[in-house]
């Protein structure tokens, strides 16, 4: 600042005033403080779009049928269901817990469906709440063990998996299965719900067109309190990387069947969980839990309470999902939401940047590590491989991940921005 | 440290004051009849040894644990504080020991956190302008209020601690051992904060061991020894050994020896080394009062 002539009569904005601070200003400095950020171990998305391209040309190259239309919108219809679980571990991971019966609590929330809606005749809106219902109590329950005993919702959750797997086969008794009519509106909503492509594209304008007013919008109050706005270079760049990317992802995608509601709704989630993370008191109060526990507790936050809604918002997330697999798979079985659910679960939200240490993380991971998840699973079904290999890739694809999120841990420690 | 308004105190009515107060666990008196005056603009250093009841007299005024007796009259008026929430209503911001922030926020998000404006949609512009407002106010040296606190340094990290606790526009200002743990350049930067916090005009109760800080920026020193008052002192009219005797509760022990002999003033004695010599020669003349062995 002090060889810059300028700074007599334009005022320099409150933020950039500290001549310390390294001047980026306009796109380029923006750019370059993109490439510092990653250096210093923040790496944002960019391993998951890095390795999502590796997978993709992989498969590519394999079968050259891996990147069709149809195949892609199988694979967005196949990711909704767990990516919406996956949504829920994101809520334990930032606080800095764990729960392991996801995938139980989704089986259990398939059976009650399967049983009220069919073998009792409620009504499908009613049964769908009264299997969210019953997900959401058992996230009080975890809650409340872990408040009143401070018992590691590691061994808590342990216990769940067992036990809420026992309930879900009591529930679905002898039988073991129970199909859904294919006339219900779940079934359709798993299978058959398409965006039409006008739609799609109205869709896409109204999202580009939101993301450039509210960055604009955010600008301009920046600059009118004095501090410095965002370059107008950046956010054009930014909105029109997004425009290229949704218009061609839906054009794309509807030269076969469209998106799936399924996805939109699970997209829809993920959105509103993007804001109330980032843009309210209570998002603010649960990465602060994750961050530092003691310390948000003597900044005056309940934090018995964020434990509870977050226990509560988990479990209901695996329940919705677990819902949405049971309309995908026109059935609740015995083995709905067993298998590789839970561990796909978890290993996508980890895989998407959420760091298992807790007080790290964006909803935006549930949505890119699902998207790497089952572009691993569609791929080799596609090569014919049998599903011990499918485990193997997808354990070895999850320890690379966490192995990424201990490194880039400790490279932010030495760069000071742990 | 230009001015010292220590005199103007005596006539004003006392923002703090505690009469009688007293504190026990169990068979353990932790606090006895303790008085304490706090004047706006004010600061005063409470010191002790480990076990004084330093800590204890915090956590009656931070709401941690309520005391058994006496009273505690805050701004005119006699008040019974609960709870943390309690003391924070009042107008008593305790800045803790250990920090406690959150090292993956950013300066702004530990700043404002528990009381961000607008919880359903965050004012992040308002708050930021305040941050700013309120840093500079304090002169602090933050670049950034935008990074995490994790990528500052010591003093920056108290610096945001004391700022936060000015968030609320408190009358008292309660510092633990602010200064422990910080290299020399931090501790100056913390003690230029507390200087300006009496320049603003709020009462300051500052915990610390460390004579040198407690010298430099005090106006008064309470000093507890075994939970009670062991003498309150003007800090411009008392010495450092008259400090060290009243913390110790020995006039003649190693440090003021090792003081005497050196002539200076500081109270860097070791008190694992043994008298030596010398001490022997002066033995005679400190007198019958025999406080060491041989």
């Amino acid at each position: 600042m002090t060889v810059n002539p300028a700074s007599t009569d334009v005022p320099v904005a409150t933020d950039l005033q500290d001549e310390r601070l390294i001047r980026t200003e306009g796109f380029r400095g923006a750019v370059k403080v993109g490439i510092n950020r990653v250096r210093g171990g923040d790496l944002g998305v960019l391993p998951i779009v890095v390795g999502l391209l590796i997978i993709w040309t992989i498969f590519q190259l394999l079968n050259p049928f891996f990147l069709s239309s149809a195949n892609l919108v199988n694979l967005l219809l196949e990711s909704a269901a767990v990516g919406v679980i996956s949504l829920g571990i994101v809520c334990v991971l930032l606080v800095g817990e764990i729960d392991l019966s996801v995938g139980s609590v989704s089986g259990l929330s398939a059976a009650i469906v399967g049983v009220t809606f069919v073998k009792q005749g409620w009504p499908i809106a009613l049964a769908i709440l009264a299997a969210i219902a019953v997900a959401a109590v058992i996230g009080l329950i975890y809650s409340f063990v872990y408040n009143k005993f401070g018992v590691p919702s590691f061994v808590i959750t342990l216990a769940g998996l067992l036990g809420f797997l026992g309930l879900q086969l009591w529930v679905l008794g002898v039988e073991g299965t129970i199909n859904l009519p294919f006339d219900a509106f779940l079934v359709w909503f798993g299978q058959q719900a398409f965006v039409p492509a006008w739609l799609s594209y109205v869709l896409a304008a109204l999202g580009v067109a939101g993301f450039f007013l509210s960055q604009l919008s955010l600008s301009r109050q920046r600059v009118k309190a004095g501090l410095s706005g965002r370059p107008m270079g950046l956010v054009i760049g930014q909105t029109v990387i997004l425009a290229v990317v949704l218009f061609f992802s839906f054009w794309y995608l509807n030269r076969a069947r469209g998106v799936g509601w399924m996805f939109v709704f699970f997209a829809v989630l993920v959105l509103i969980m993007h804001y109330a993370f980032t843009r309210t008191r209570w998002g603010r109060s649960v990465y602060a839990v994750g961050g530092n526990r003691e310390a948000a507790r003597r900044a005056g936050i309940g934090v018995t309470g964020i434990y509870t809604s977050i226990f509560v918002l988990c479990s209901s997330f695996a329940a919705i999902g677990g819902i949405l697999a049971a309309g995908r798979l026109a059935a609740a079985a015995q083995s709905s939401g067993t298998g590789d659910v839970n561990l796909n679960a978890i290993a996508a939200a980890v895989i998407g940047g959420t760091s298992l240490f807790g007080g790290r993380g964006s909803a935006f991971s549930a949505l890119l590590g699902i998207l790497v998840i089952q572009s691993i699973t569609s791929g080799l079904t596609l090569l014919n491989l049998e599903s011990s290999f499918r485990y193997m890739i997808t354990g070895l694809v999850l320890l690379l991940a966490v192995i990424l999120d201990a490194v880039s841990r400790k490279s932010r420690t030495s760069h000071g921005r742990a | 440290m230009s001015t010292l308004p220590a005199e103007r105190l005596e006539s004003s009515a006392p923002v703090l004051s505690m009469r009688g107060v007293s504190k026990h666990f169990g068979a353990v008196a932790a606090l006895t009849d303790i008085e304490l005056d706090v004047h706006a603009g004010e600061v005063v250093a409470l010191v002790g040894d480990n076990g004084a009841g330093k800590s204890t007299l915090v956590k009656i005024l931070s709401g941690v644990h309520p005391q058994d007796a006496g009273t505690v009259t805050f701004d005119g008026k006699d008040v019974t504080i609960h709870s943390p929430v309690d003391a924070i209503n009042l107008g008593i911001a305790t800045v803790f020991q250990d920090l406690a922030l959150c090292d993956n926020l950013t300066v702004v998000d530990n700043l404002f956190l528990g009381r961000e404006l607008a919880p359903w949609r965050l004012n992040e512009v308002e708050m930021e302008v305040q941050s700013w407002k309120l840093l500079r106010q304090l002169s602090a040296k933050i670049p950034s209020v935008r990074i995490a606190v994790a990528s500052l340094s010591g003093g920056q990290r108290q610096t945001v601690a004391i700022a936060r606790s000015l968030l609320g526009s408190p009358k008292l200002i309660i510092l633990d051992e602010p200064t422990a743990a910080l290299g020399v350049e931090q501790t100056a930067e913390v003690l230029n904060l507390v200087e300006r916090l009496r320049e603003n005009g709020l009462a300051v109760i500052m915990i610390s061991h460390n004579m040198q800080d407690v010298q430099a920026v005090s106006d008064r020193v309470a000093v507890l020894r075994l939970g009670r008052n062991n003498g309150t002192f003007r800090m411009k009219d008392v010495s450092t050994d008259d400090l060290i005797a009243a913390i110790t509760g020995a006039t003649d022990n190693v440090v003021t020896q090792r003081a005497a002999q050196t002539g200076a003033a500081g109270a860097g004695g070791k008190p694992g080394v043994p008298p030596e010599a010398p001490a022997e020669d002066r033995q005679p003349a400190a007198g019958t009062d025999e406080g060491s062995e041989q």
